[in-house]
């Protein structure tokens, strides 16, 4: 056990866990932050996307101990008020089937507009290709990646 | 012509005027039908239960029970949709409730075989005509005029004559303590305000903010993590296990051996569960747990053949479970030999005489895996078992089956279990089969801790309940004139048997036979989307592709002309889909494709099913890249009767057709020695954004009939729309399901 300072959607949080315990199971069991979901626990399947430092990663694969100070942002700090971009798209569009991978669907799209605020569909297929839903809603979260890009 | 329901007393328990709103509702499960209402409006000071499914609050909120779990089908929006259409409710005032398990108030609370819309489309409706009856009663007796010159519009009362007007909250306490009315008027299709407009799904807000709404986000003080160790083969068993070291380990509560299901209990169908001794790690976080379940030493033995006795809905049954540890290959030998001495389900006219006449016979046999369900939320439940009271909460399909079972087990009645239904991350038809909410439950009972039992996905992928394996030979007579004389089909599957006899092409086709068989195993399996229609439509359409290319005929004229025949001149008595609506789906897929115009470069497939009491016809276009396909466009046309609300009724079909092509090109579960050789998205590979198609477009028939089945018609004929396109671009059939394994870089 080691007690680690964690900055999460700009709030300090403290936490006393394994040093290798993923920042998915951080979130979720012991910070009581259930959006990040867990869906393989073997870096295939986006569900668990959050930001480091604003780029998405897998937080199943991200030891606590490796976060160090650096700035973590998840579903519940997209934005304040539901209202980021992406976020807004994913309301027009109607996006969710069943919605479990949705959080890290809208993560890595977040991420992927932040560096590239305009990208082609192949870059869109490229960068969401990591996220798979079951549910098949793949053609609305590429229509909602690039309503997002037009409205930021 | 406006129906008159008639009550049925049963679903009106009346309770009048609960007070302390908050008091009887769990905030944190409400959805608002707009994101900002509950702001706008304020919590209410008192909620009036006007009958099972609506409350009124004074201040003219309404919240509206939604009876059934919701795993993606919008059925959370699309049935309290149609309370509020009857109740004349502003859907912007309205929050919904997702309902606990409830016998008195509620019937065929689950998911399953895309009945929900179809079997509530009367209940639901009478229920806010009830409602409505109630307040107009209310108003009347209020205003001293007589009801019927009440009007009602969006949540309001109104009265011309006298100028008066009120919101439902002011007439709700008065309309809860009125008599129930014996019969209520239901609404002309005409008349619909809300049904047939675009609603978005209720849960949305909270889905793209990560509030808690899934099984696996649900917590309570003091909850502590579990999870399983399942044997890794099926046809083995717990020998022994060795935990000492695991025991010790940080966070870690207690290590100790569970029996799910006892030996003896009498299971129905969805009581299915192959491994019911376990190795239960319980411990104080998710982490500590897996590392604890790697350190445990388990030892497994062979498994004695052995009978499960079944109640199969109200009749006695068994299933026979044979030892030994099945390889794909050595399943295969045993569906070979079965295929020889089939069981005659269906014989039309004389198809022995006719084969045997026949110019042209074409024969050919198609095979499908195993599947796994592989919903993105992994298997979970909640369960706090304390003393005679036991409280679940999470994701399953058919809370009321696994009631019984559960009770049974814990030895407690069923009145004392409360199941809450959270949303579900995807069910497909796996949440059905509930033993992990029986193995939470136990592992409560015995460490007297509320418990979160949690599937790891090896977990999940491992423990069986697939879609059966299966296969099918079908064979076609053609007369010197390439008419199509005689129809056979000989399929089965390894344990389950997909053949519907009874859909098309019989009744089509003078001279027709339909066998099956099937091969005991002790792999189990459930059903899956579409159960059987996803393998017999995408072996069927793929067929009749080559027969009509061996007819000489345009695929979907050879199909019209087939149902034409079926329609003038049936063949046989017991035909179960309508030839003219299922004509009616050809021909719109057909005028909205262009069909039959050629596009450069373009391969066209056609496939068209019924089933789930709906009619799909798909078109796709694809073109061939580096040896894969690459799919421009699908096209689905689809006849579900009325259509409740239409774009979350796209979206639904829309994401049937991504995993019905992910599903046949990629799907596959496979045996070595008895054990799933996938294990996790490594391996066991589904379909991701490139893969799917660039642009999917849906066009409903329009028509006025009763909703049926929208979550799975759309899935099974995808399967053969993409067979027969990537024949067009290849020239070469696939007869085995995944088709990657066919094409060049597979
Ligand atoms: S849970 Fe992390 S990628 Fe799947
Ligand atoms: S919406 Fe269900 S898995 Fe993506």
């Amino acid at each position: 056990m080691a007690t680690y300072n964690l900055n999460i959607n700009g709030k300090n949080l403290q936490v006393d866990v394994d040093p290798n315990t993923p920042m998915l199971w951080v979130l979720r069991d012991h910070l009581d932050m259930v959006g990040t979901k867990f869906g393989c626990g073997i870096a295939q399947c986006g569900a668990c996307t959050i930001h480091l430092d604003g780029n998405a990663v897998r937080s199943c694969q991200l030891p606590v101990s490796a976060v160090t100070d650096a700035q973590i942002t998840t579903i519940e700090g997209l934005s304040e008020k539901g209202d980021h971009p992406v976020q807004k798209a994913w309301i027009e569009h109607d996006v969710p089937q069943c919605g479990y991978c949705q959080a890290g669907q809208m993560m890595t799209a977040a991420a992927l507009l932040k560096s590239n605020p305009s990208p082609s569909d192949e870059e869109i297929e490229n960068a969401m290709n990591g996220n798979i839903c079951r549910c098949g809603t793949y053609t609305r979260i590429k229509a909602a990646v690039k309503t997002a890009s037009q409205n930021q | 012509m406006t129906r008159i329901q008639k009550l049925n007393r049963r679903s009106f328990l009346k309770v009048s005027a609960l007070a302390g709103g908050g008091m009887i509702l769990s905030f944190n499960w409400l959805a608002g039908c707009k994101p900002k209402d509950l702001e706008t409006l304020g919590d209410p000071k008192e909620w009036f239960r006007v009958n099972g499914f609506i409350q009124i609050g004074e201040n003219g909120l309404i919240t509206i029970m939604s009876p059934n779990p919701e795993g993606g089908q919008n059925v959370k929006t699309s049935m309290p949709l149609l309370v509020a259409e009857e109740l004349d409710a502003d859907w912007e005032n309205v929050v919904v409730q997702q309902a606990p398990l409830d016998t008195d108030n509620f019937t065929r609370q689950f998911i399953g075989g895309s009945q929900a819309i179809r079997t509530s489309w009367i209940p639901l409706r009478t229920a806010g005509a009830t409602a409505r009856h109630l307040l107009v009663h209310a108003a009347a007796q209020t205003w001293n005029v007589p009801s019927s010159e009440i009007k009602t519009n969006a949540g309001f009362l109104t009265h011309d004559g006298s100028g008066k007007k009120a919101h439902y909250g002011e007439m709700a306490s008065l309309a809860a303590s009125l008599p129930i009315p014996e019969e209520v008027q239901l609404k002309e299709i005409s008349e619909f305000k809300l049904i047939g407009k675009s609603h978005r799904n209720v849960d949305i807000q909270k889905i793209i903010t990560g509030k808690p709404l899934f099984g696996i986000d649900y917590k309570k003080p003091g909850m502590k993590y579990a999870m399983i160790i399942h044997p890794q083969a099926f046809g083995q068993k717990l020998k022994s296990f060795d935990a000492e070291e695991a025991k010790a380990m940080p966070g870690i509560l207690d290590i100790f051996q569970i029996k799910s299901l006892q030996d003896d209990y009498t299971r129905t169908f969805f009581d299915t569960t192959q491994f019911t001794d376990l190795i239960a790690i319980v411990g104080d976080s998710t982490w500590e747990v897996l590392n604890a379940k790697k350190a445990v030493k388990a030892e497994w033995k062979l498994m004695e053949a052995y009978t499960e006795i079944r109640d199969m809905f109200g009749r006695p049954g068994k299933r026979e479970v044979p030892s030994g540890l099945e390889s794909t290959s050595s399943q295969e030998k045993l569906i070979n030999q079965a295929m020889q001495s089939p069981t005659l389900i269906r014989r039309d006219g004389n198809p022995e005489q006719a084969f045997a006449q026949a110019s042209q016979v074409i024969e050919r046999s198609y095979t499908a895996p195993f599947l796994v369900h592989n919903c993105m939320e992994p298997m979970n439940f909640f369960a706090d078992v304390q003393g005679d009271e036991v409280n679940c909460a999470g994701p399953l399909q058919k809370p009321e089956l696994t009631e019984q079972a559960l009770s049974a087990r814990l030895g407690i009645p069923v009145e004392n279990i409360n199941i809450e239904m959270t949303r579900l991350g995807g069910g497909y038809g796996r949440r059905s089969y509930a033993h992990w909410l029986i193995e939470a439950a136990v592992i409560s009972q015995k460490t007297k801790h509320p418990i979160k039992l949690v599937y790891t996905r090896e977990d999940d992928m491992t423990a069986g309940i697939y879609r059966s394996r299966y296969q099918a030979t079908y064979r076609a007579a053609l007369d010197s004139d390439k008419n199509l004389i005689a129809f056979h089909v000989n399929a089965g599957g390894l344990p389950e048997n997909p053949l519907y006899a009874n859909r098309f092409p019989a009744g089509a086709v003078k001279n027709y036979l339909a066998e099956g068989w099937e091969v005991p195993s002790n792999v189990t399996t459930g059903s899956f989307r579409a159960p059987r229609s996803n393998f017999m439509a995408s072996v069927e359409q793929s067929f009749l592709d080559e027969v009509a290319e061996a007819a000489g005929k345009d695929p979907i004229d050879f199909r019209l002309e087939l149902l034409k025949k079926a329609k003038e001149n049936p063949v046989g008595e017991s035909n179960d889909y309508d030839p003219e609506r299922f004509a009616g789906v050809l021909n719109l897929a057909k005028s909205k494709s262009n069909w039959g115009s050629e596009q450069a470069g373009i391969s066209r497939g056609f496939s068209a099913y019924f089933c789930h009491n709906s009619y799909a016809a798909q078109i796709l276009d694809l073109k061939m890249e580096n040896g894969n396909p690459v799919i421009h466009k699908v096209i689905n046309a689809i006849d579900c009767g009325l259509v409740i609300n239409p774009d979350a009724a796209k979206n639904l079909c829309e994401g049937a057709v991504v995993d019905g092509i992910g599903t046949a090109m990629y799907g596959e579960q496979t045996f070595e020695n008895g054990e799933p050789q996938k294990k996790n998205f490594d391996t066991y590979r589904m379909i991701r954004m490139k893969e799917a198609p660039k642009l999917i477009e849906t066009h409903f028939v329009e028509n006025n009939l009763d909703p049926s089945g929208l979550g799975e018609p759309a899935y099974p004929p995808v399967f053969a729309a993409l067979a027969n396109a990537l024949y067009q671009a290849t020239g070469q059939r696939i007869y085995e399901q995944p088709f990657e394994k066919h094409l060049n870089s597979g």
